[in-house]
């Protein structure tokens, strides 16, 4: 019979008892982390079972799972109650971090075990970013990796300051004291300089339980606690409320007109009714008039409470914006350095745009410059162009609009971001604020009596960017040319930006890597955006080959500004005609990075308007064109209602 | 010096920081409402978090037709009370196809009856988010899930790939079609949930607590007998005996224990003595290793 008497020992007092006890306790967030194989998953697996939080029917698929799967011979392997996915068990690695809850008679804990493997550092940088410790393993036999740095690199970049040093599989060194010791003096003089509070090396055996709960028999020259003992009374001082008032709004709760409450979570400090407070980012000011709570208003509220504050006064504020002390504000700035980890197989390239969050705000930016890049293995910075998966760095950040932040030093909750790519919605990157530059406060746009409307008016016409892309040979400069030779006719005051007459000048510093191509259109996009300023037809004509840069330029342009033309060539044709001899050399390999050949081309999903090319002359496209616009209306009165060009 | 939270006070704030997440992120949420013990913490949280507005989005409940009778009759008069707006799904294809636990298993039953269902309910009101009740410390598979649980068009979760997330900060950015699972519940335990159901004194489903119910022995599992659906097997007997359950699911695939828990107070203190996980009455999880990572994969909560 499986289902068993479950027996009601505690009266109705103790429960009570007991669940009080329970709520005095603090909590404990930590990650297991290091190379793998370093036994992480069996050490929270021992852990679990120490602290008796395996129920029997777990225990029994546990003996299960370990016959079938096991890599302990006939002991129980602890690992198969972490790994929970199938293709862990199968391939007996970690992918993805698992979150286990256990409690001891002094704390309360939430552990994060998270992948050794390379690959899947992103995994291990999730577990990390909610923790304020790190059980850094390190496998006896071994000594510290490669991968043992680069977690503890992170995790010193993520804010963790508490490392606990396992020295595992102590075991199978026959406890030896000095491999302990080796292996403890290596890691200091690696970190160092990553700011940890504490690092408390530990020898222990995850598997036969040494040093874990119990102190071990074979470890007599180690006078330090076990790591249940460490982990129960390591001070770990939330420090939140002590910093100035942070509120990032969140949601604005408006569910009739006499009801207007800032809903959001506490990021730091406290508040109380009648408080002055700030918007962060219009710096204009108010006072708290109620704290809104279900069950009756507070009178105060502390970091990490989840409110509603209704002001005093009608101030402009929404989601994105921050309500905050005003003796000590935060920054408001669209340019600043900042530390990232990049999570993605696609680079991290300078210029391109991708999306920002932060807690609540959310805006377009751009890494105007990638500083460095950090090696792991022993700090040295070093130049780069690009940032690949697992590689971390430090960039100057450009915002379309400010945001209001806190460097990530003084402020785990309000210095943090993260980068999402606008296409495929990915989570590509974390990212954590060192200071703002000093020239997004000194550097203000300066208004001009003289407007893109008047420049624009003076020559009758609508500034707009026609821009053409496709292949190499695909025929977009002969068609650009026929096309601006007719709209010149007409009285347009036109210019062609022509991707080889550009990299002869602006940008003949540029190569043909991804990271220059981008930079090669992000510089493209501002020229032809000061000449659409100055009220010019522009027609760019560049291969612009990423469908992300060619969204970027658009973005740059103002509504209906931006006119996606593709020159739609196949790629046999383009080869076929190979004007310029091009495609002959990079088919047998003498130029790399070429369009269609080794570098991709993706194709527009929705240009405006779409030439195919295959059978058709240039003046037939250009006629195309021309029908295109005239449907729009080409006449230049139109300007004041926006029927058109 | 300002007292710090306490561990209910924190895991309260972070599940009501989720739902407004959602809310100011989302154009169509909706919260599954399966009427158990979790359901109904989830349902206290939203009302909290929205106060003293309603929560902004519907809440659904995918009825397999073998619910407990006592779970429909909680569940009409809790949407009375408090006044939200209740969807109820049915898989009309698998109700025309009789499909039933008893005929083909808990396998088909689950799959056409709760995951092709909520599939079904999703696509018809075209939800973009979805909050489920599940816990990390339920089952091994749910303990490696995000937070914000990332569905392509398919509703297919892909364990492999999931989008890191960090710190607070969650990507709420999807394609047409594609929507996100979301669990406020993620790092609650067994024991917050009642001891926060305690607490706030929240209505639960009186299955929970220990009654004289006739129950049949079958398959080592004691199977409540809830309606003349239910046919015994030659040998098998309806006794009267005093059970609960810890958990609540289709009548006949959900284990009683027996028990005289029939206050919260004894129910968490059996709880704190049991030597079973509470999944252990639900036959699901067990008919085959990973089952519930399979499920899952499918579009099951």
């Amino acid at each position: 019979m499986r289902h068993i008497m479950a027996k009601s020992l505690a009266p109705t007092d103790g429960v009570r008892d007991y669940l009080a006890a329970q709520e005095k306790k603090s909590l404990l967030r930590f990650l297991t982390c290091g190379s793998v194989d370093d036994g992480k998953s069996t050490l929270i697996g021992r852990l679990l079972s120490d602290t008796k939080q395996i129920f029997e029917d777990q225990l029994a698929a546990l003996e299960r799972d370990s016959r079938k799967h096991g890599t302990t011979g006939d002991d129980i392997d602890f690992a198969l109650l972490v790994d929970g996915l199938e293709a862990e068990r199968e391939q007996g690695i970690t992918i993805d971090v698992a979150y286990r809850f256990f409690a001891t008679p002094k704390r309360k804990f939430i552990v994060a075990d998270t992948p050794g493997h390379e690959q899947y550092t992103r995994n291990m940088a999730t577990g990390a970013s909610t923790a304020d410790l790190a059980i850094v393993l390190v496998d006896a036999r071994q000594g510290v990796l490669r991968q043992t740095r680069r977690h503890s690199i992170i995790a010193s970049l993520l804010g963790i300051r508490h490392i606990v040093l396992a020295v595992n599989k102590i075991d199978l060194v026959d406890f030896d004291p000095a491999v302990f010791e080796r292996i403890v003096e290596d890691y200091r003089q690696f970190s160092r300089d990553l700011g940890f509070h504490t690092v408390a090396p530990i020898p222990m055996s995850a598997r036969y339980g040494d040093n874990v709960s119990s102190r071990s028999q074979n470890t007599d020259w180690y006078s330090g606690p076990t790591l249940i003992e460490h982990l129960e009374t390591v001070s770990v001082d939330e420090t939140a409320v002590e910093l100035p008032f942070r509120f990032p709004v969140q949601y604005v709760n408006r569910p009739n007109l006499d009801f207007r409450g800032f809903a959001g979570t506490i990021a730091s400090g406290s508040v109380s009714a009648g408080d002055e407070v700030v918007v962060a980012k219009s710096g204009k000011s108010s006072h708290v008039k109620r704290i809104v709570a279900h069950g009756g208003d507070l009178k105060q509220a502390v970091a990490g409470q989840a409110i509603t504050l209704v002001l005093d006064d009608e101030v402009e504020v929404s989601r994105g914006n921050m309500l905050v002390s005003p003796a000590a504000r935060p920054q408001v700035a669209d340019q600043f350095a900042a530390n990232i980890v990049w999570f993605d197989e696609h680079a991290l390239l300078p210029g391109r745009s991708y999306i920002l969050r932060t807690e609540t705000d959310q805006t377009s930016a751009t890494v105007t410059d990638l500083k460095y890049r950090i090696n792991v293995n022993d700090f040295a910075h070093e130049a780069a162009k690009s940032l690949e998966m697992n590689e971390v760095g430090i960039c100057n950040i450009s915002t379309r609009a400010p945001i209001a932040f806190d460097p990530f030093a003084e402020n785990r909750a309000t210095g943090a971001f993260i980068l999402i790519d606008r296409i495929s919605n990915a989570t590509v990157g974390a990212g954590m604020i060192v200071h703002s530059l000093r020239r997004a406060e000194n550097i203000h746009w300066q208004s001009l009596d003289v407007g893109k409307r008047v420049r624009a008016d003076m020559k009758n016409q609508r500034p707009a960017v026609f821009w053409f892309t496709g292949l190499s040979g695909s025929g977009k400069s002969t068609i650009a040319n026929l096309f601006e030779k007719k709209l010149f006719a007409t009285g347009r005051h036109t210019y062609i930006l022509d991707g080889d007459n550009v990299r002869h000048g602006l940008n003949r510093d540029l190569g043909f890597t991804d990271a220059d191509r981008v930079e090669n259109i992000r510089r493209v996009a501002e020229v032809a955006k000061l000449m659409a300023d100055a009220g010019l037809i522009v027609i760019v004509s560049f291969i612009s080959p990423f469908s992300a840069e060619r969204r970027m330029a658009r973005e740059l342009m103002a509504d209906g500004e931006f006119i996606e033309v593709f020159v739609d060539t196949p790629f046999e044709e383009c080869a076929r005609r190979d004007p310029k001899g091009l495609y002959a050399r990079a088919l047998n390999g003498e130029i790399k990075n070429f369009t269609g050949v080794d570098s991709p081309y993706e194709a527009p999903e929705k240009p405006e308007i779409h030439l195919k090319t295959l059978g058709r002359s240039a003046e037939e496209m250009v006629d195309a064109l021309e029908h295109w616009l005239n449907e729009r209306d080409i006449a230049e009165d139109q300007y004041d209602n926006g029927g058109g060009i | 010096m300002i007292s710090a939270l306490t561990h209910l006070q924190r895991l309260e704030a972070e599940s009501i920081h989720i739902f407004r997440e959602v809310a100011a992120a989302f154009t169509k949420p909706v919260m599954l409402y399966s009427v158990g013990k979790d359901s109904s913490v989830l349902m206290h949280l939203a009302m909290k978090a929205f106060y003293p507005a309603k929560p902004p989005f519907p809440f659904l409940h995918v009825d397999t037709t073998w619910k407990f009778r006592e779970m429909i009759a909680f569940r009409d008069q809790m949407a009375q009370k408090l006044g939200f707006d209740l969807l109820v799904h049915v898989n009309e294809d698998g109700v025309r196809d009789n499909i039933n636990p008893f005929d083909h298993g808990s396998n088909t039953h689950t799959h056409v009856m709760k995951t092709v269902a909520l599939r079904q309910a999703l696509d018809k009101y075209g939800f973009d988010a979805a909050f489920g009740g599940a816990r990390r410390d339920e089952e091994k598979s749910r303990a490696k899930e995000r937070i914000f649980s990332f569905r392509n068009a398919q509703h297919v979760w892909d364990p492999k790939n999931q989008r890191p997330e960090m710190w607070r900060i969650f990507n709420t950015r999807i394609a047409q079609g594609e929507s996100i699972r979301v669990f406020p519940l993620s790092n609650w335990t067994e024991l917050d949930i009642w001891q926060y159901i305690l607490q706030e004194n929240i209505p639960i489903v009186p299955l929970y607590f220990a009654k004289k119910r006739p129950v049949v022995e079958r398959d080592g599992m004691l199977i409540l007998k809830d309606d003349d659906r239910m046919k015994l097997r030659p040998g098998e007997v309806v006794e009267d005996r005093l059970v609960r359950f810890r958990t609540l699911g289709c009548y006949p695939l959900t284990g009683a224990i027996e028990s005289d828990a029939d206050t919260l107070e004894a129910i968490v203190g059996e709880m704190l003595t049991a030597r079973t996980s509470e999944r252990q009455g639900r036959l699901i999880d067990r008919d085959e290793a990973g089952s519930m990572e399979k499920k899952k994969r499918e579009g099951y909560f």
